[in-house]
């Protein structure tokens, strides 16, 4: 196909969409369950971060590498079949490597199944690309997750203990605010985020940029998503890939 | 016989209110900010998220108490549930269809809307890791889904009566909807001493 020739598809270009044009968390708002859950401190959000950017870049490679064997029905089933075998071997090599990590993410691993942005990847892109390049989207997507995570994980750990990554940064005059690392905190740091988002998203459009794929999040179950085009719409490339596909068929 | 009985409640209570759902352990949130913006439909929600987690937290317990165990394959434990999950859901809907058309009226909408595959898979998992037996996890599959509806029904119920106020620009939508959920959380944090 020529459009996967085009230049969106070039290593450096997926990295830099993921981390920045897509970012899932802070662009797309996907994935929000681990994203609120986990960032307790900088080094969880980090290691959850880095968990799923594997997942997601293996998975991404192998549906790539069966899309043309994969029967279109039973997609959705084979992708998570492929996605929980991922989950599961980083879910045993944390266990044995990095226990501590480990049990400080506790169930939200095995959870990584059912992050939106995985799904949504392999549906959009993985499945329609070819191999190296899915794989750096996958690449390029988790690095974009890890780096929100962190970035959401250290402004609850200097607010809620005084510290970054462990280290000690205020000074001792700092009362912190225990809120923050506990539950209601992850709310109000996301509430101040979606706040920040749709202030850049009102400057834009007043602007008469196209702020369309800046969104909400999916109140949409991946697995039985019934939109037409499942996540499609969510992301630039599918949607640009789309509408040329339309084209053509015109 | 009345220890058993006692344990049970407290099980209910420590999973309903004091480690809530959502609240604390945020699975589930996709439905409990997108299907909230009403009373009637959070209910409707509600009542299906419970009627899907009890089942399937009793499903995911004899499958791995009946076939995983004695097998010795817990390991595929995360495979095993999520597809076991999504038939179950499926399963559900075309039976309600075929043979309780009143119930399938009454939650038909909102089960294709069960985005909480992230609490029902989280309570299957929650139910394996704290060694519970089928029926104390179905118990605790019931109390989850109770906790999740409870703060469901508050939050649209806050946010109908929201909808009149004059909200700053930037927080219309989803942030000052996360705001509440934050100061709910706050509130729920206040049944830890119950336990």
């Amino acid at each position: 196909m020529s459009e996967n020739k085009n230049a969106s598809n070039g290593a450096g270009e997926r990295l830099i969409n993921g981390i920045i044009k897509e970012n899932p968390t802070f662009v797309l708002t996907l994935g929000m369950c681990p994203t609120l859950a986990v960032t307790t401190s900088a080094m969880n959000g980090l290691g959850m971060g880095l968990t799923t950017m594997v997942v997601l870049a293996l998975s991404n490679m192998i549906i790539s590498a069966l899309r043309n064997i994969i029967p279109d029905k039973v997609r959705i089933p084979a992708f998570i079949v492929i996605i929980a075998s991922f989950v599961t071997v980083m879910q045993l090599l944390l266990q044995g490597f990095l226990p501590d990590l480990y049990d400080s993410l506790g169930i939200y691993i095995p959870l990584i199944v059912v992050n939106c942005i995985i799904l949504g990847r392999a549906e959009a892109y993985a499945s329609k690309n070819p191999v190296i390049p899915s794989l750096f989207d996958g690449i390029g997507m988790g690095l974009g997750f890890s780096l929100a995570l962190t970035c959401i994980g250290a402004v609850r750990e200097i607010l809620g203990a005084g510290e970054i990554f462990g280290f000690h940064i205020m000074p001792d005059s700092y009362v912190p605010f225990s809120i923050f690392v506990m539950a209601p905190g992850a709310f109000f740091v996301l509430a101040v985020l979606t706040a920040i988002q749709n202030k850049v998203k009102i400057n834009g459009e007043k602007k008469g940029r196209d702020m369309s794929k800046i969104q909400s999040g999916c109140g949409q179950d991946c697995l039985n998503c019934d939109t037409a085009g499942g996540c499609d719409h969510k992301f630039y490339d599918a949607s640009a890939q789309k509408s040329k596909k339309e084209g053509e068929d015109r | 016989m009345l220890a058993q009985v006692k344990d049970l409640l407290l099980l209910m209570i420590g999973s309903a209110l004091v480690s809530n759902v959502v609240l604390s352990q945020f699975l589930g949130l996709c439905p409990f900010l997108g299907v909230s913006k009403k009373v009637e439909t959070a209910a409707g929600m509600g009542t299906a998220v419970i009627f899907v987690i009890t089942l399937a937290s009793g499903v995911a317990g004899v499958i791995y108490q009946c076939i995983l165990v004695p097998l010795q394959i817990e390991y595929l434990q995360t495979i095993v549930f999520i597809l076991v999950i999504a038939a179950l859901v499926q399963f559900v809907e075309m039976f309600l269809k075929k043979y309780m058309k009143g119930l399938y009226e009454a939650l038909g909408v909102y089960l294709p809307l069960i985005t909480t595959n992230c609490a029902v898979l989280g309570v299957a998992l929650t139910n394996v890791q704290k060694e519970y037996g089928i029926f104390t996890g179905m118990v605790n599959g019931f109390a989850t889904a109770l906790g999740f509806t409870i703060s469901i029904i508050i939050l649209a119920g806050i946010r109908e009566k929201m909808a009149y106020n004059d909200i700053p620009e930037s927080f219309r939508g989803m942030p000052i909807v996360l705001l509440t959920a934050g100061l709910m959380a706050i509130a729920f944090c206040g049944f830890s001493g119950l336990l």
